[in-house]
Parts: C-alpha cells; structure tokens; sequence
C-alpha cells in the first residue's frame, strides 16, 4: 500500500528504507525469459532459452561475446542489455589496447556494477532493466559472475536468471558440488538440464535455446544449433517423461500462487530483495 | 594566423634534453631479468651529478631503467606510480605485470611523440610474473619490442655486440653479472658521458634487488698509452 507513495523515482527512499524503482527494476529481470550459467575451474557455460514473439520473427539474442575471454548473457530488458554488451565489449578493448592483456573479469564487472550504481542515484535517470550473467576467464581462472541492476554482483558456482528461474536453480542446488572438477562436455549437459527444467516439460529443442562456452584454450564462442541439438539428442535431454511434466507443472503453479506472496511479505519485512 | 606551425603550446615543448643518464643494459638469466646502467647525470659535456638513480622497481613484478632525460625519467615515475596505485585500489588479486606495463609506456611516449612533445628517454622494462620473463624497450618516438637482451643509447652500439656473442638463456646470476660488468666495462671506456659508479638490479620471481652503488675496476696500463707519442707521426 505505501509502495504507491515512495515509488515515483528512483531517488525517493521509502520509510522501510527502499528504493522501490531499483526493486521494480530487478522485477523486470524476472520477468526476461531464462538464462543460466555454471562453471567448473577450467570453464564457464552460459546458456538461455529463446523464445520468438511469433512463427513469424526470428528470437532475440540474449547472449553476447564480450571478448575472447569474456562473455555474457542477458534477462530482462533486452535493449538494456545491449547497450551494456557494447559498454562491456568496448572497456575490454580499450584495456587490451592500452595493456595488450586481457582485462580481469573481476574489473569489468566491478565497473559495470558502479555504473549501474549511478542510476539508482540520479533523479533523471532509471535503473537498467537487466540482469547480467558475466562468464569470464583470467589469471585466477574460471568466473561466473551476476549483475544486478541495484549495482550489486556476486559471484556463483552456478546460477540462473528470468522467468521460471527457481526451476533451474533448484537443480543446480542439487548438482553444483561436482562442477568445479566437471568436464566441459558435463558442465554443458547440466547447461541443458537446466534450461530443460524452465521449460515446464516443453520439449527442449535447439531452436529455442543459445548454449555459449568459454574455457581454459577456448575463446567464448556460442554453440551453433546443429551442435547444440546433436548434446540434446546424445545426452537424451528432450524431456519427454512424465516425472519432469509433474514437477514441471508443481513449478509452475507453485511459482504463480508464490509470487503474490512472495511481494507481500517482502513488503512487510525488511529485507529488500537487493540486499540478499 | 600562424596557429599551425607555432601555437601557445610551443613554449611547452620539448627541444632537446638538459640532464641527461647515459646507456642502460639489460638481459634475460635463468631466474629472471638482470640490468645495469650507471648514476651519471650529465648536464652537456659535464658530469654534473653522479648519484642519479636510473633503476627503479615498478609494482610487483616490474624494473625500469631509463636513459635521457632524467627530469622526464622522474614524471614517467609519477604517472607509473598513479597506474600502480590505482592498480592496487582494486584489490582483487589482479596486477599489472611488466608486459602491460611495457604497453601502458608505449601508448604514452607514442602519444607524446604525436603531440611533438616527447618524454625524451629510451625505457628498458624488465620482469618476472608467474614464471614468464619479459623484457621491453619504448624510446621517445614510440618505438618498442621485446627481446632478450635490450640496451639503450651507445649501449646498442658497444654491449649489445658483446651479447650477441656472449648471452645464454641459461645464464647464472654469477655469469650474468660478469657480463654486465664486461659491458659496462666497455661503455666506461669508451662513452664520454659514462661514470664510474653503477647500480645492478635483478628481478625475479621472488622479487627485486638493486645493488648497492659500486666501481668498476678498470685497466689502462696499455702500451699505446705507456708512451702515447711515441710514433706520434700518424700513430692512430
């Protein structure tokens, strides 16, 4: 109810001490179709799905190289992403031109938080409506970072973002202990997997998803479909049986009746989604 | 208007050196990167100052010997301090190593050179970070590579001969030394603008060392100079 009071822009704090802008601007990030990612200590998969808007149009990209040893992919407002895809894509060259090596994933997701830290401070601004899933290889190894657009990042084992996210992160819960000494050819089987379980027992095909891998002696390149729908078919991911659609169905009945909830009761406490 | 060819700026720029430091010598060992290069300040023809540091520890992993100026010498020293400063601010592990500070110093001294304003040095970066030696050279045009063993100023032209001959990749510290004096030797007898009293620096991986000042000795009992007239008629 006092949400409608405090939100107008994103320099109002709310009594509660929030920045609703900021936490409607990470709404729309769920709101973005999936994207996930997991690394082990030699490699980094993204992965998202990619659904067209109709029969008729092609799928928007939600995945981008940033540079040889750095990619990302996106949720949310695509647009938005994009235009940080270029800010990334262009202190990236900027820094090997200065430095000819490669800038420290850690830097330019540091840079990228701090930028994102400026709309939330300027009356004339708004908060980016997109959440980054920064893959990354430097001299301390393999990364997988998350930006937020309140400006925080953090940095995961694995993770998963936009709608029907819980699914994903659920099995990569269970799974993640074994990807650091995981192989390429595993990580992007979980890759699969978890965008799998997104679907709610749709049938996982390579035309609607992007599956991209960086590694230690491989430069970040997205998978092509004829490749990707090869892993679907040998690893047996289609997800025709019956137990995924009945878990897939709980998900998602699960995930609509929670959401509600789930904003009241964030509204009545005090923790602010931004801060987990 | 005559903006073009000799703008308010002119005033500001470089025309030729005042205090100047003489050759630099520097090579690759077995455990890393040994240099040398004297503390002679010369001021035209004299030797005005003789405890000029011209070896200097940049960061973690890097050395840096310069020649020419030494007033440019000592504004590269503050712009490499800021870059390591800010290097470390980020606090995350990461740090420049002699490779990326070798090309930082190269988009400078290039960019100067563009502006018709040079920092009027030749730069030896030398270092060890994670194993890999390097080492560089950037002179005040801009010019850079890497190799081996580098030199500046007449140091290409009386040590460098000596390396080619001489260098192993597989040099002990001991055997190095030896060969820096040899060519340090050389220079001292042979450049007019060298002193001596000298510094060695090496770098590993373990970290930087530079020497303390000490003097070559040196040899000129030679019986051209017993008796220099002796034949005066065209003796040369």
């Amino acid at each position: 109810m006092f949400r409608n009071q405090y939100d107008t822009d994103v320099t109002t704090w709310s009594p509660q001490g929030r920045l609703f802008q900021v936490e409607y601007a990470m709404e729309a990030v769920k709101q973005g179709s999936a994207a996930i990612g997991l690394r082990s200590n030699t490699h980094v998969v993204l992965a998202c799905v990619n659904k067209a808007n109709s029969e008729l149009s092609s799928h928007q990209r939600k995945i981008f190289k940033v540079d040889d040893h750095i990619g990302v992919a996106i949720a949310g407002l695509t647009a938005d992403g994009r235009v940080l895809s270029r800010y990334m894509r262009s202190e990236c060259i900027n820094y090997g031109y200065t430095y000819e090596a490669p800038l420290p994933v850690g830097r330019l997701v540091v840079q990228l938080a701090d930028k994102a830290q400026v709309c939330t401070q300027r009356s004339w601004k708004r908060p980016y409506g997109v959440g980054l899933l920064v893959a990354g290889l430097d001299e301390s190894g393999a990364h997988l970072y998350y930006n937020c657009p309140s400006g925080n990042y953090f940095e995961y084992q694995a993770f998963a973002i936009g709608s029907r996210s819980q699914a994903a992160k659920t099995y990569l819960e269970r799974k993640f202990e074994k990807f650091t000494e995981s192989s390429r050819d595993e990580l992007v089987k979980d890759a699969l997997f978890a965008i799998r379980e997104t679907l709610q027992g749709e049938k996982l095909t390579s035309s609607v998803c992007t599956v991209a891998v960086i590694g230690v002696g491989e430069a970040f390149d997205i998978l092509d479909q004829e490749t990707v729908q090869a892993l679907i078919n040998e690893f047996e991911i289609s997800g025709e049986d019956a137990t995924v659609n009945e878990s897939a169905a709980e998900q998602a009945g699960g995930d609509a009746g929670g959401a509600a909830p789930d904003q009241g009761g964030a509204a009545a406490e005090a923790a602010a989604p931004m801060d987990i | 208007m005559d903006t073009l060819l000799s703008s308010e700026g002119d005033s500001q720029r470089t025309q030729y050196p005042y205090v100047t430091g003489t050759s630099v010598i520097g090579f690759k060992y077995k455990d890393g990167i040994l240099m040398a290069a004297d503390m002679g300040g010369s001021y035209g023809s004299t030797i005005r100052y003789k405890s000029v540091e011209r070896l200097k520890q940049v960061g973690k992993h890097s050395l840096i010997g310069a020649s020419g100026e030494i007033s440019d010498f000592q504004e590269i020293l503050k712009y490499l301090d800021e870059l390591i400063l800010h290097d470390n601010m980020w606090d995350d592990g990461n740090s420049l190593g002699p490779k990326e500070v070798h090309n930082y110093l190269t988009r400078v001294m290039y960019n100067r050179r563009n502006k018709f304003d040079p920092l009027w040095n030749s730069l030896i970066i030398g270092g060890v970070k994670n194993g890999h030696k390097y080492l560089g050279s950037v002179g005040m045009i801009g010019v850079h590579f890497e190799d081996d063993h580098v030199a500046t100023g007449f140091g290409n032209h009386l040590a460098r001969p000596i390396l080619r001959e001489e260098w192993r990749a597989d040099l002990t510290f001991e055997e190095g030394v030896k060969l820096l004096e040899k060519c340090m030797r050389n220079l001292l007898y042979r450049d007019r603008s060298a002193v001596n009293k000298l510094q060695i620096a090496k770098i590993t991986e373990e970290g930087l060392t530079v020497s303390q000042p000490y003097s070559l000795k040196t040899f000129w009992n030679f019986a051209a100079f017993e008796n220099p007239t002796v034949g005066a008629t065209g003796s040369w």
